[in-house]
C-alpha cells in the first residue's frame, strides 16, 4: 500500500538461512531458535489482528494455551502418526473460543475490547487452572511426541532435535507466507481500512464486523497453531501459558519489531526472547539475573518510550523518508 | 419531478436525553433533483444526516429507500444498497494515496472478499471505478499522493470521490464547500449539477449563493424542526424563513 | 442453605463487592478523566497490602491511625509517580500504555521481591477488632469483616459527596465525560490529573490495607485482582461511579454464592456475568449509549 517494501527476497533468504542454521548451531541453540520461531509464529498471529486490523488484544496467550491444551489431550497415549490431524485439531479448538469470545468481544471498542479480551483469557486460565478438566494448575505431561506422517511413512519425528527444528520452521514459513497473502489481498487491505478509518469503511458499505470477526478466529486458530509447535515442543503444558503475562509477553513482541509488518512480528519474537535469556542469565549479567523481571521491565520502557514505532523503525532513523 | 422518491424520511425524530435533535422531520430525495437542507447551526441538520444514512437510529419515523424500508437497517447494508454519504469534516483514510481511498471504497461493492490470492493493488474492477471518480472529482493527477497531504479543498473533493466509488443512487452531502476557495467551489458546483441528473442529492450547506443556485428545492430547519419546505424562489421570501434567519423585525 | 448461612454468605459478598468497589472506583476514574489504561493498579493494592505488613508492628492497636498513615503516604507515592511516568502517557496510543504499564507491574513485583522477599505474610486485626459477634445461635462472623465493610462504605459516602456536592468533585465529573472541554474551561488540568491519579492510588492501597488480615500477603496479590477490577470496570461503565459500585456489588455477589454453588467452576462466574453484560448493554450498565 503505502510502506515502501523491501524486496520478497529478503524474507525468502532469510528462511534459507534459518534452515540450513542447525548445521552450525549446539543443541541448546539449536532449542533455543526453535523457541523463538514458534513464538515468532504466535505474534504473526497476533500482528494480523493487532497490526493489520486495529484490534488490540490482550487476551490472544488464551488460543495459545487452547491449542497446546488440545493437542496434549487428544494426543494418543502410545504416539504415532497423529500431528497431521493434531495440528487443525488445535487450531478448531482455537478457532471455537475465538468465535465465541470474539462475538462478545467485537461489541465493543478501545480500552473496553482491551479490557474484555483480557478477562475472556482470564477465564480460560481458570478453565485449566482451577478445575480438574486439565490437570490442574500442574499441568499435563505429553509423554510420547506425536509424529508428522502420512500413512505409514514418518516424515519428521519432533522428539529428534533437528527434526523439530525443521517441523517448526515449515509451520513459520507457511504462516509468514499465509499471512503475506491475506494481508496484500482485497481482504487485508479491508482490514486495514478498517484500521485507518472504520467509519468510512462502514459508510463504503462494509461489513466491518464480520471482517473483524474473520480477523479475530484466524488470528486465534493460527496462535492455536503456536500452541501445539509448543506442547509438542516441550511435552509439557500447563497453565501458565493463559497467562496475562504471555498475552502481555507477544504484544511486547510486536511492539518491539514494529507493528504494521510481518517482519516486526518475527524481530520482535527474535529480540524479545533473547533480551529474557539474555537479562536472565548468570553468566552475562551476574547477580542480577535472578531480578531479570526488573531489568526487562526498565528496558521494556525504554525501548517503547524511545522507539515507537519498534526496531523497524530504526531504518528511518538512517534513512529519512523524503 | 413526480416520479417516485429515491429516498423517502416520514416524521423523523431523534431525540438525546431532554434535547430533541430532530423533530417529525419529513422529506423526500428525487433522481434529478438537489434538495438543499439549510438551517441555523445546531439546527439538527447533521443528525438528520445520520439517521439517512444509519449511523444513529430513529425513535419514530421511518426511512424509505426505493421499494425497502430501510429504518432499522445499519449503515454498511443501507451503503450497499445506494446510498453514499460524505462527511462534514473529511473522513479519509489519510495514510493510504488518494487512488486506494478510491479504489477501497470502491472495492465493498465487488463480491468473495475470500478470494485472498489475488493481489487488492491489481484488482481491475475496483481500480477502473476508483480511476474513473478520480477524472469525475478533478482529482487523477493527485492519484498517488497521500491523502494526508492533500490540500484542504482537495481533502474535500476526494470526500465526494469515496462517496460516489461506491456507485451510490442518493448522495447525502453534508456541508463539501465547507473552507473552499472561489475556484473550488465553482468545481464542486459544476460537479454537483453533473450528478444532478443520475443522482438524488441532500445537500447540506451553509454557503447561501451556492444553494440559491444549485437546488431544486430547499428546506429550512430550526431547532429540528421543518419551518419551510418549497422550490427557491419561494424560499426566499417565505416569511418564517426570514424570521428565523433576519429576525422579528423582517418578518 | 439455612437463613444464617445465607446471611453470612451475603455479608461476605457484600464485604467483597465493597473491597472491589474501592479498587474499580480509582481505576474508573483514572481512566475516566484520564483517559489512561493502567494495568499496573492492581499493584498499589499490593502496596497497600505490603504497607498494612510493614506498618502493624509500628501502630499496635491504632489501625485507623496506620490507615490514615498508609492513605497519605499512597497518595505521595502516587503523585510522584503521576509526575515522573504517567503523565507522560496521556498522549500515548492505548496499546503503548497498555505495555508501559504492564512493564510498570514488573518493575513493582521485583522492587517488592528485593525489599520484602517473596513469602507470604500474615497481618494480625487489632485486638479490638478481632473476634466475632453471634448471628442467631449457630453461626458468628467475625467483627473485622463487619469493620472492612463499614469502612467501605464511609468511603463509598465520602466519595459519593465529594464527586457530587463539591466543587473539585464536579470538575472531576466533567473531566470524566469531556477531558478536552475541561481544558478549554481554563482549570489546572496538570494538578487536577494529578490530584486524581493520586486519590486513586490512596484508594487502591486503602483496599489493599483493609484486605490484609483478611486475605494474607503474597506476590502476585495484585494480578488476579486486577483482571477483576477490570471486569467490574466493564460492566459498570467506564466513567461512572455509581456504575463502579453496583458492578462491585454484582461481582460480588456472584463471586461468593458462585464459590458456595459451583466450587471448582466458581472462577468463571464472574466472566459470564460479563458476557451477558455485554450481550445487553456492551457500553456498560450506567453508560448511555447514542
Amino acid at each position: 500500500m503505502t510502506a515502501p517494501r523491501l524486496s520478497w527476497w529478503v524474507p525468502v533468504i532469510a528462511a534459507l538461512v534459518l534452515l540450513c542454521l542447525p548445521s552450525v548451531l549446539s543443541p541448546y541453540a539449536q532449542g533455543l531458535v526453535a523457541k523463538i520461531m514458534v513464538y515468532a509464529v504466535f505474534a504473526l498471529s497476533l500482528e494480523l489482528l493487532v497490526g493489520t486490523t486495529g484490534l488490540v488484544s490482550l487476551g490472544h496467550a488464551a488460543f495459545l494455551g487452547i491449542g497446546a491444551y488440545v493437542t496434549v489431550l487428544a494426543a494418543p497415549e502410545s504416539g504415532g502418526n497423529a500431528l497431521i490431524w493434531l495440528m487443525p485439531l488445535a487450531m478448531l479448538a482455537a478457532a471455537v473460543y475465538a468465535v465465541a469470545v470474539g462475538l462478545l468481544s467485537l461489541r465493543t471498542q478501545g480500552v473496553y475490547f482491551i479490557m474484555v479480551t483480557l478477562a475472556f483469557a482470564q477465564m480460560a486460565y481458570f478453565v485449566f487452572h482451577d478445575t480438574k478438566l486439565a490437570g490442574g494448575s500442574d499441568g499435563l505431561y505429553l509423554y510420547v511426541r506425536p509424529v508428522l506422517g502420512l500413512g505409514s511413512i514418518t516424515l519428521l519425528d519432533p522428539a529428534e532435535g533437528r527434526q523439530l527444528y525443521v517441523l517448526v520452521w515449515a509451520v513459520l514459513v507457511a504462516t509468514y507466507a499465509l499471512l503475506a497473502l491475506l494481508t496484500r489481498s482485497r481482504f487485508g487491505h479491508a482490514l486495514a481500512g478498517i484500521r485507518v478509518n472504520e467509519q468510512r469503511m462502514r459508510a463504503a458499505g462494509y461489513r466491518t464486523q464480520h471482517y473483524k470477526l474473520a480477523a479475530f478466529v484466524i488470528a486465534g486458530a493460527l496462535a492455536g497453531l503456536a500452541g501445539c509447535l509448543l506442547a509438542v515442543k516441550d511435552g509439557v503444558v500447563n497453565p501458565e501459558l493463559l497467562s496475562w503475562h504471555e498475552s502481555g509477553a507477544v504484544l511486547l513482541m510486536l511492539i518491539l519489531g514494529g507493528l504494521g509488518h510481518l517482519r516486526g512480528a518475527v524481530i520482535g519474537a527474535v529480540a524479545f526472547t533473547l533480551l529474557k535469556e539474555f537479562f536472565a542469565s548468570e553468566g552475562l549479567v551476574g547477580p542480577l539475573a535472578a531480578h531479570w523481571q526488573l531489568s526487562l521491565g526498565v528496558s521494556i520502557i525504554v525501548l517503547v518510550a524511545a522507539l515507537p514505532r519498534g526496531l523497524m523503525g530504526l531504518r528511518s532513523l538512517w534513512r529519512p523518508r523524503g | 419531478m413526480a416520479d417516485a422518491p429515491a429516498l423517502q424520511a416520514t416524521t423523523l425524530t431523534r431525540r438525546f436525553g431532554g434535547l430533541t435533535a430532530v423533530n417529525a422531520v419529513s422529506l423526500s430525495l428525487h433522481v434529478g433533483e438537489v434538495h438543499a437542507v439549510i438551517g441555523t447551526n445546531g439546527a439538527g441538520k447533521s443528525t438528520l444526516v445520520n439517521l439517512l444514512s444509519g449511523e444513529l437510529a430513529t425513535d419514530e419515523g421511518h426511512v424509505t429507500l426505493g421499494a425497502h424500508d430501510v429504518t432499522h437497517w445499519p449503515q454498511p447494508k443501507r451503503a450497499r444498497a445506494g446510498i453514499g454519504r460524505s462527511y462534514q469534516r473529511s473522513t479519509l483514510f489519510g495514510e493510504f494515496s488518494v487512488l486506494e481511498n478510491c479504489r477501497l471504497s470502491a472495492q465493498s461493492a465487488l463480491q468473495r472478499p475470500w478470494h485472498v490470492w489475488q493481489s487488492a493493488s491489481r484488482c481491475d474492477q475496483s481500480l477502473a471505478v476508483a480511476q474513473e471518480v478520480l477524472a469525475t472529482t478533478g482529482l487523477a493527477d493527485v492519484a498517488s499522493r497521500i491523502a494526508g497531504t492533500l490540500s484542504h479543498g482537495q481533502k474535500r473533493q476526494l470526500e465526494v470521490a469515496m462517496c460516489l466509488a461506491t456507485r451510490p443512487q442518493v448522495l447525502l452531502l453534508d456541508e463539501p464547500l465547507a473552507g473552499m476557495g472561489a475556484e473550488e467551489t465553482e468545481r464542486m458546483l459544476a460537479l454537483l449539477q453533473s450528478l444532478k441528473p443520475t443522482h438524488a442529492v441532500l445537500l447540506i450547506e451553509h454557503d447561501m449563493d451556492a444553494v440559491f443556485r444549485v437546488a431544486d428545492r430547499i428546506t429550512v430547519m430550526v431547532d429540528g424542526q421543518v419551518i419551510a419546505s418549497d422550490v427557491p424562489g419561494r424560499i426566499r421570501t417565505h416569511p418564517e424563513v426570514l424570521r428565523a434567519y433576519l429576525g422579528e423585525a423582517f418578518a | 442453605m439455612d437463613f444464617a448461612t445465607f446471611l453470612v454468605q451475603c455479608l461476605n459478598a457484600v464485604q467483597y463487592g465493597l473491597l472491589l468497589f474501592l479498587l474499580a472506583s480509582g481505576l474508573t476514574l483514572i481512566f475516566g478523566i484520564m483517559g489512561v489504561i493502567n494495568l499496573a493498579h492492581g499493584s498499589f493494592y499490593m502496596l497497600g497490602a505490603y504497607m498494612a505488613f510493614g506498618l502493624a508492628p509500628f501502630f499496635g492497636g491504632n489501625f485507623i491511625g496506620m490507615l490514615l498513615v498508609g492513605v497519605l503516604l499512597a497518595a505521595a507515592f502516587g503523585y510522584l509517580l503521576e509526575w515522573l511516568f504517567f503523565s507522560y502517557l496521556y498522549q500515548r496510543e492505548h496499546l503503548q500504555q497498555v505495555l508501559m504499564t504492564y512493564a510498570l507491574i514488573l518493575v513493582f513485583e521485583e522492587l517488592r521481591s528485593l525489599l520484602a522477599g517473596n513469602d507470604v505474610h500474615g497481618v494480625q486485626a487489632p485486638a479490638w477488632l478481632a473476634g466475632s459477634i453471634a448471628l442467631g445461635e449457630l453461626m458468628s462472623y467475625p467483627v473485622y469483616r463487619l469493620f472492612a465493610s463499614a469502612a467501605c462504605i464511609v468511603i463509598a459516602l465520602g466519595l459519593y459527596a465529594l464527586v457530587n456536592h463539591t466543587r473539585l468533585g464536579m470538575m472531576v465529573r466533567a473531566g470524566a465525560s469531556n477531558r478536552d472541554m475541561v481544558r478549554g474551561l481554563g482549570i489546572n488540568i496538570k494538578l487536577l490529573y494529578r490530584g486524581v491519579f493520586a486519590a486513586g492510588v490512596a484508594l487502591a492501597a486503602l483496599a489493599g490495607m483493609i484486605a490484609a488480615p483478611m486475605s494474607s500477603v503474597y506476590p502476585g496479590m495484585g494480578g488476579s485482582v486486577l483482571i477483576i477490577c477490570f471486569v467490574v470496570v466493564v460492566i459498570g461503565g467506564i466513567g461512572s461511579i455509581t456504575g463502579a459500585l453496583i458492578a462491585s456489588l454484582l461481582v460480588g455477589f456472584v463471586d461468593t454464592f458462585g464459590k458456595v454453588f459451583f466450587a471448582e467452576y466458581s472462577g468463571v462466574g464472574v466472566y459470564l456475568l460479563m458476557a451477558v453484560v455485554l450481550v445487553w448493554r456492551p457500553q456498560g450498565l450506567m453508560k448511555r449509549s447514542y
